[in-house]
C-alpha cells in the first residue's frame, strides 16, 4: 500500500458497492488505483482466521474481467499466453501469464473456456490497463474481439463457502476447483480463489451483486474480509502477488511456476517469450522463489535484503508479514539456488538488525481446494 | 499525583515521582491494527528524546515508538512482548511498554496535554 502516484486519494476509483463497505465501517486505503477496504472492525487477524474457519466475503471488483471471443480467440490466447487454449475443455480454468519477449511476467491470469470460441480472462487490477493494451496489440490479425467487462467481482472463500452460497440460492456443487461457467446472463462464476481455501469468485452486474452480498452477509457464517487479510491469506498459501513476488523482471523458471506451462506448449513455442523461456529452462534457474520463516517472532517485510552468515547478499524478500493461521511470521522471496534447499539458514537485514530465517516449504498452510 | 502527557507520535506518558510510564495511544493501536511483535528496550538503557525505544509490528507494518523525553529505562512490560495483542486490548492500561527515570523534568512542558492530543487526531 505504497504512496505511489496511483494511490493518492484524489485519483482513486471507487468500488460500485463502496456504500456497503462504508456501512460496514471498513477502513479504506489506496491499492492499484482503487480505494479499497483494507480492514473491517473485526480486524485483519480475525478476518483471516474467520476465512479459514467459515467463510469470508471479499470485494475484488478492482480486478478486471476480459471476455475474448471469436474464431481466433483460442489462437490469440495461445500467442499471448504460454497456454494451449484450444485444448481446454469448456468450463476449464488455467493459471497462466502474459510474458514479454524475455519471458518476464507482465501479469498472472486465470483463463477459463466459456464455450467453443469464448474465453474469460481475469487479470490483476494494477495491470488491467497495460494488459488490455498488450492483448489488443497482440490481437492484430486475429479474428476475435476483446471486451473489458464492467462487473462487480466478489470472492467467497472458506470451508463454508459452498454452504453459504447454497443458502443464498446459488448452486456451486457442480463445479470442481479451477472450473468456471456462466450461471446467468452477465454472470461468471468459478471455483477458485486467492486464499488456499475452497471458494468461489463471481463476476456479476452491480445491482445483482448488491443483492447477493447482502444475502450472504445476512448469514452469520459470513464476514467481510479486507485486502490486508487477503494478503496474509495468499502469503500463507504461497501464492504470488504480481508486482511483488513476480514482475516483468522475473520469469516463470525463477519463480517456480513452470508447472503452469505444459511440455507440449513449451516445445511448440508459439507464445510470446517462448525462445527466452526455452533458453532459461535449458540453463536452469539463477535464483529461486522460496518460503522464508523467521526464527523468532519479528516479521520481515518485502524489500528486506537477505544475506548469508558472512554478510554476502544472497537474495531479497518479496512479501512478508505475519501468518495468523500459521501462528508465526511468514515471508517469501528469492535466493540464489545454493540457498534454496528447505532448512537453509539466511538472515534478513531489518532496520540495522539481522534477523535469522530458514528457508521453508510453501505453502505455510495446506491448500484445501475442492478437487472434485 | 500522576500527570499524563501525550506526544505527536501517538504516545502517552504518565509521570509519577520522576518516573514516566510510556505506551502508545488507543488511536495508535487502532491505526496499527493487530500487533504481532513488540521489541522492548533494555533495562538500564539511556534514551534521549526522539530515540527509537520500542519496535511494534502489526500484521502489515512495522513502527517505532520514540522516547518522549530523556531518561534511563528502569522497567519494561514483558507481558507485551509475550502477548502483543495486550497493546491492542489495553493500550493505555496493561499494555504500557516501558518506564523511564526522567533526566530533565522540564522537558515535560513541551509535551501535549489530552486536549492538545485530541485536537491532533481530530
Amino acid at each position: 500500500m505504497g504512496a505511489d502516484e496511483n494511490n493518492k486519494s484524489e485519483h482513486l476509483k471507487s468500488l460500485p458497492l463502496e456504500d456497503l463497505h462504508k456501512a460496514a465501517n471498513a477502513r479504506f486505503g489506496g491499492f492499484a488505483g482503487w480505494s479499497m477496504p483494507i480492514t473491517y472492525p473485526l480486524g485483519v487477524m480475525k478476518e483471516h482466521l474467520h476465512t479459514r474457519e467459515l467463510a469470508g466475503l471479499f470485494d475484488i471488483s478492482h480486478m478486471q474481467l476480459f471476455e475474448v471471443s471469436g474464431p481466433g480467440a483460442a489462437a490469440l490466447l495461445a500467442r499471448a499466453c504460454p497456454l494451449d487454449a484450444a485444448s481446454l475443455a469448456a468450463g476449464q480454468s488455467k493459471y497462466t501469464f502474459f510474458l514479454d519477449e524475455k519471458a518476464g511476467i507482465l501479469d498472472d491470469l486465470i483463463v477459463t473456456r466459456l464455450g467453443d470460441d469464448r474465453f474469460m480472462v481475469v487479470a490483476n487490477a494494477g495491470n488491467a490497463a497495460t494488459d488490455e493494451a498488450h492483448l489488443r496489440a497482440v490481437a492484430k490479425g486475429y479474428d476475435c474481439s476483446i471486451d473489458a467487462l464492467d462487473r462487480v467481482f466478489l470472492a467467497i472463500q472458506g470451508p463454508m463457502a459452498i454452504d453459504v452460497l447454497a443458502a443464498a440460492g446459488i448452486d456451486g456443487t457442480g463445479l470442481s476447483f479451477m472450473h468456471g461457467f456462466e450461471p446467468k446472463p452477465g454472470w461468471f462464476m468459478s471455483r477458485s480463489g486467492y486464499t488456499g481455501e475452497d471458494g468461489f469468485e463471481i463476476g456479476l452486474p452491480a445491482g445483482e451483486a448488491r443483492k447477493l452480498a447482502m444475502a450472504l452477509l445476512a448469514d452469520e457464517r459470513v464476514e467481510w474480509v479486507g485486502l490486508a487479510a487477503r494478503d496474509s491469506l495468499r502469503l500463507e498459501a504461497g501464492l504470488c502477488l504480481h508486482g511483488n513476488d513476480i514482475t516483468p523482471e522475473t520469469d516463470p523458471v525463477d519463480a517456480g511456476l513452470t508447472w503452469a506451462i505444459s511440455k507440449p506448449v513449451r516445445e511448440q513455442a508459439a507464445f510470446i517469450g517462448a525462445k527466452a523461456l526455452q533458453d532459461k529452462l535449458a540453463k536452469g534457474p539463477s535464483r529461486k522463489r522460496v518460503g522464508l520463516k523467521p526464527d523468532g517472532r519479528q516479521p520481515v517485510r518485502s524489500d528486506s535484503l537477505l544475506v548469508d552468515i558472512h554478510g554476502n547478499t544472497v537474495g531479497l524478500v518479496t512479501s512478508g508479514g505475519f501468518g495468523p493461521s500459521a501462528g508465526y511470521p511468514v515471508a517469501m522471496g528469492y535466493v540464489g539456488k545454493d540457498f534454496a534447499p528447505v532448512g537453509t539458514q539466511v538472515f534478513a537485514e531489518v532496520r540495522g538488525n539481522r534477523i535469522a530465517l530458514h528457508v521453508h516449504s510453501l505453502p505455510f498452510t495446506p491448500h484445501r481446494y475442492h478437487k472434485g | 499525583m500522576a500527570s499524563t502527557y501525550f506526544t505527536e507520535d501517538h504516545e502517552w506518558v504518565r509521570v509519577e515521582d520522576g518516573v514516566a510510564t510510556v505506551g502508545i495511544t488507543d488511536h495508535a493501536q487502532d491505526q496499527l491494527g493487530d500487533l504481532v511483535f513488540v521489541q522492548l528496550p533494555e533495562i538500564g538503557q539511556s534514551l534521549s528524546k526522539g530515540d527509537p525505544a520500542v519496535v511494534v509490528e502489526s500484521v502489515k507494518a512495522a513502527s517505532d515508538v520514540y522516547a518522549p523525553v530523556d531518561g534511563e529505562v528502569v522497567e519494561v512490560n514483558e507481558a507485551t512482548a509475550s502477548d502483543p495483542a495486550l497493546v491492542n486490548s489495553s493500550a493505555t492500561g496493561d499494555g504500557w511498554l516501558w518506564k523511564m527515570k526522567l533526566s530533565d523534568t522540564s522537558q515535560l512542558a513541551a509535551l501535549l496535554d489530552e486536549a492538545g492530543y485530541k485536537a491532533i487526531i481530530g
